[in-house]
């Protein structure tokens, strides 16, 4: 009785546990499980005939591999928590194994550790600032987490403004809180975003796409007309140009990008170039 | 009377610090072992095979940052705001120069050439502002190259 009910849930558990490197690329759904490479040389067929002779025989080398968003550790596999597809990156220099994650979609944000957000101060209490930034609760920011803010000089942030910040805690655990200034003391562009301008939400995986160092929907915008625009990875993009409605136009294309293939995309700013 | 006393002395005062001081060091590493002893039995503690902590290889990391190179989140074009522009340069500047740190700079004028310029012109600027009196360290020798500069005339002190 417990016999073939044993075997059914092994043979459904091996079958779904593949290779991470067979999957790259493809979509994953949530609950598969992923054998690293590592573990693929121990399960398959013949080990220590095909395996290369490494130095020390007896304890197996194992390289350190980052699991990244969408990616939960499950013993010695990996488990994928979100649908996408599975990417990977190759290590650049010193520590090996490299980065899995899965490039998922979505429009809310979780409040990320080291993350550049946009936010909108909601309430001032006391020594600190209420920030909304899209996540389960507002963040909170210190007056004097500004460049050179001190108990007198208090900077100048009113409710309503726009700030640019980064997180330095952040977990399901505590209240996220956020700084505009980096770990040497200096601002590096954050603090308060300045007049005028429109602020905007889009999915959280169109910033990834536009932040990517060869985007081309960016240098081809950037060709338009002088403009600023300032990204936060919560899904929030700021815009500001010369006139309100070049800088609608540009809230109008970034939005629109998103379900438009390159060709559309061509024609559109050809048509804009002309006008 | 103070017999009397004596006896009744309770443990916790025998135990603190005054009365020890009179006694030897092997009554007072008696007395400390008894202590811990009590210490440790009151103690709870699970009562578990120990478990050895499994290293894990796998490091849970819930940040985009390691995963995709992103540009820096604020940008400007045609020179809206040139502060930002400059940002721009600084932080993907920096981005890159971490990735690329194997290449080495191209020179222009190799090291040698430079040595020799600075050696020449440390010469030319110096007799620029030396006084007419310094004028003499800065003789030239047959080549054109300046003479090594001669130790200066101390005044000497008689010994007697």
């Amino acid at each position: 009785m417990a016999g073939p009910v044993s075997v059914a849930a092994e043979y459904l558990a091996g079958s779904r546990a593949r290779a991470a490197r067979t999957v790259l690329g493809q979509v994953v759904l949530p609950g598969e499980e992923l054998l690293l490479p590592e573990q693929e040389d121990a399960e398959g067929p013949g080990g220590a005939g095909e395996r290369p002779l490494s130095l020390n025989a007896g304890a197996r080398s194992r390289v350190r591999v980052v699991c990244g968003p969408g990616l939960r550790r499950c013993g010695d596999r990996l488990l994928v928590t979100k649908c996408g597809r599975l990417r990977h990156k190759e290590p650049g220099s010193g520590s090996g194994g490299g980065v899995y994650w899965v490039d998922s979609q979505q429009k809310r944000y979780v409040p990320v550790k080291g993350d550049h957000v946009i936010g909108i101060v909601t309430a001032k209490s006391g020594d600190i600032f209420k920030v909304d930034v899209g996540g389960s609760e507002p963040a909170s920011l210190s007056y004097l987490s500004f460049e050179g803010a001190t108990k007198r000089n208090r900077p100048n942030v009113q409710v309503g403004d726009l700030i640019y910040g980064q997180f330095v805690v952040a977990n399901k655990d505590m209240e996220p809180e956020m700084v505009c200034i980096d770990s040497c003391g200096r601002a590096n562009g954050m603090g308060v975003i300045g007049q005028d301008g429109l602020l905007f939400k889009v999915t959280l995986g169109l910033i990834r796409k536009l932040l990517a160092p060869d985007c081309e929907i960016i240098q081809e915008v950037g060709k338009l007309y002088p403009l600023e625009i300032v990204f936060g990875m919560n899904g929030r993009i700021w815009v500001k140009a010369k006139t309100i409605q070049q800088t609608l136009i540009l809230a109008n294309i970034l939005e629109a990008c998103e379900h438009m293939t390159s060709d559309q995309r061509k024609q559109i700013f050809s048509r804009l170039a002309e006008s | 009377m103070a017999a009397e006393r004596k006896t009744k002395l309770s443990k916790n005062l025998l135990r603190m610090k005054f009365m020890q001081r009179g006694l030897d060091s092997e009554t007072k590493k008696q007395l400390e072992e008894e202590e811990k002893k009590i210490i440790s039995e009151e103690h709870w503690y699970l009562d578990l095979p120990e478990l050895k902590e499994k290293e894990s290889f796998i490091i849970e990391e819930q940040s985009f940052l390691l995963c995709e190179d992103l540009l820096y989140g604020r940008m400007s074009f045609r020179g809206f705001n040139p502060e930002v522009e400059k940002l721009m340069l600084q932080m993907n500047a920096k981005h890159k120069a971490e990735e690329v740190e194997d290449e080495t700079v191209e020179l222009d004028v190799s090291d040698e050439e430079m040595a020799r310029r600075y050696e020449t012109l440390v010469g030319t600027i110096g007799k620029k502002f030396a006084r007419k009196r310094d004028h003499a360290s800065y003789e030239e020798d047959e080549n054109g190259d300046i003479k090594p500069i001669k130790t200066k005339k101390m005044f000497l002190k008689p010994q007697d």
